[in-house]
């Protein structure tokens, strides 16, 4: 069947859309080393970040599966590993090249930066000309996983991008296509709803059992959510509590069944729509679904989050007129007029189904143009 | 003719609508998304873009009906027509003992 996408086929035989060269820092020493080789080779993809030393138990499995997550995202064609020491760079670059895809690994203790940013350009300028050679092919829609995630919501996310966002849920999964859905303390007030969309009571007890730990881990800290949920963000743009907004989070999700409840970052093996353990700040969340292979995200937005990925396109899309004229350089998809009841929810589909198809082929988003990265681990507890 | 819509209610039996436009006081209308019946409000307060109306009377302690949910308790009496947020409703989940 022809559906006129293209995409970058792996060697593992998965899809990504674009055809990054990533220099990955497996600890936050290595983070100046890993943006040296970034200048000094240009169209890499560097990627810092704030952890990876002194970690231990779930969390540190945590980043080890986030960080072997964002090399073997599909969007990815090579990867050059940078650690301080040799082990837990090879941990990390050892589960990227199970995909097949090239890994170069580095690590500084007995080196030094300067050395190592010096031999990391060398390989990474091979690795780029070597990827600047592989083709686009035509792909299929399921073939492409998509993730979704909303934020700074208020009242017209309920209203017009979530269900939006809902029509290409329901149409991805109708073509086969896989999902991935998150946010566990933003279904509060909802998660009945969710759980009664379970395919099993298998599936329906991982997700309670994920929505349970969430919720007793934040009541353990002696507090409730009530300062920061709803945000203040949510409350200037009308929502008055974390249920109405767990709504409008839901609108969403459409209406296919849950086939699979994940851990944060583990990677789906069912097709559908699959929930997964995350936390409901943007950044964090998009990291850990981008590290379970998910290759496009769709994040409608009410007061304007402007977040973007390094390696998984964000497309953003807002129902607020306010959003839309004031922060057009975040905005790739304006669906105000289902407010003023213009046009259907169908056709505002039909247009994100476009936009989709479009950034799929290779069409930057708004937070690619402008160079939104955000890339965070999620910490489960203090390190060592 | 008929007037510029002024509010969004997701269910034909939900307790609150939401203003997709700044709205004055008046009267106004405003439109079901599950069934696409337009009906008149009488608006007691200026409304702004996104913020929700009272579609009926609800009283302290009564549950807040939005998306056919229990989205909220009401903390004061609220009348048909008046503004309903954080000062009038609060979570049923959350709250310090």
């Amino acid at each position: 069947m022809a559906t006129g996408l293209t995409g970058y086929r792996r060697p593992d035989g998965k899809v990504g859309i674009r055809n990054h060269v990533v220099i990955l820092a497996v600890d936050d020493l290595s983070n100046t080393a890993v943006e040296g080789i970034g200048r000094l080779v240009p169209g890499t993809l560097a990627i810092p970040h704030a952890y990876g030393r002194l970690q231990f138990g779930e969390d540190l499995e945590l980043t080890f599966r986030t960080l072997i997550g964002t090399g073997a995202n599909p969007n990815v064609a090579a990867v050059v590993v940078v650690g301080i020491e040799p082990s837990w760079t090879d941990r990390v670059a050892d589960g990227i090249a199970l995909t097949g895809k090239p890994v170069v690994r580095l690590s500084i203790e007995r080196f030094g930066d300067i050395n190592i940013i010096a031999a990391g350009a060398r390989e990474a300028a091979k690795l780029m000309q070597d990827a600047s050679e592989i083709q686009r092919v035509p792909v299929e829609r399921h073939e492409v996983m998509l993730s979704i995630k909303c934020g700074e919501s208020d009242t017209t996310s309920g209203l017009g991008s979530c269900p939006t966002t809902a029509q290409a849920v329901d149409r991805t999964v109708a073509a086969s296509g896989t999902v991935l859905f998150g946010e566990t303390t933003e279904l509060t007030g909802g998660e009945h709803l969710i759980a009664a969309r379970c395919v099993d009571d298998k599936v329906r007890e991982k997700f309670q059992g994920f929505y349970d730990n969430y919720i007793e881990m934040v009541v353990a800290q002696g507090v409730d959510l009530l300062g920061s949920q709803p945000t203040q963000g949510n409350i200037r743009g009308g929502l008055s509590t974390i249920e109405e907004k767990a709504m409008g989070n839901i609108a969403k999700t459409g209406s296919m069944p849950v086939v699979d409840a994940l851990e944060p970052a583990e990677a789906p093996t069912r097709q559908g729509l699959n929930f997964m353990d995350t936390s409901s700040a943007a950044a964090e969340c998009i990291t850990l679904m981008a590290a379970a292979g998910a290759v496009i995200h769709i994040f409608p937005t009410g007061q304007g989050n402007v977040i973007g990925n390094p390696i998984e396109p964000v497309i953003k899309l807002t129902a607020n007129p306010l959003t839309a004229a004031t922060m057009g350089e975040h905005i790739d998809l304006d669906v105000s007029g289902l407010l003023t009841q213009e046009y259907t929810l169908a056709e505002a589909g039909d247009r994100l189904m476009e936009l989709v198809d479009r950034t799929i082929n290779g069409r930057l988003t708004c937070a690619e143009a402008i160079g939104h990265q955000e890339y965070v681990i999620t910490k489960l507890y203090r390190s060592a | 003719m008929s007037e510029q819509l002024a509010f969004l209610a997701h269910r034909q039996d939900d307790m609150v609508a939401v203003a997709v436009r700044d709205v004055e006081v008046g009267h106004a209308e405003y439109a079901s998304l599950d069934s696409g019946i337009r009906r008149p409000i009488e608006v007691r307060e200026p409304i702004k873009l996104g913020h929700k109306v009272a579609l009926v009377e609800i009283a302290e302690g009564e549950k807040v009906v939005e998306y056919g949910q229990n989205v909220a308790v009401a903390t004061a009496d609220i009348a048909v027509g008046a503004l309903v947020h954080v000062h009038n409703v609060r979570s049923a989940r959350w709250q310090l003992a």
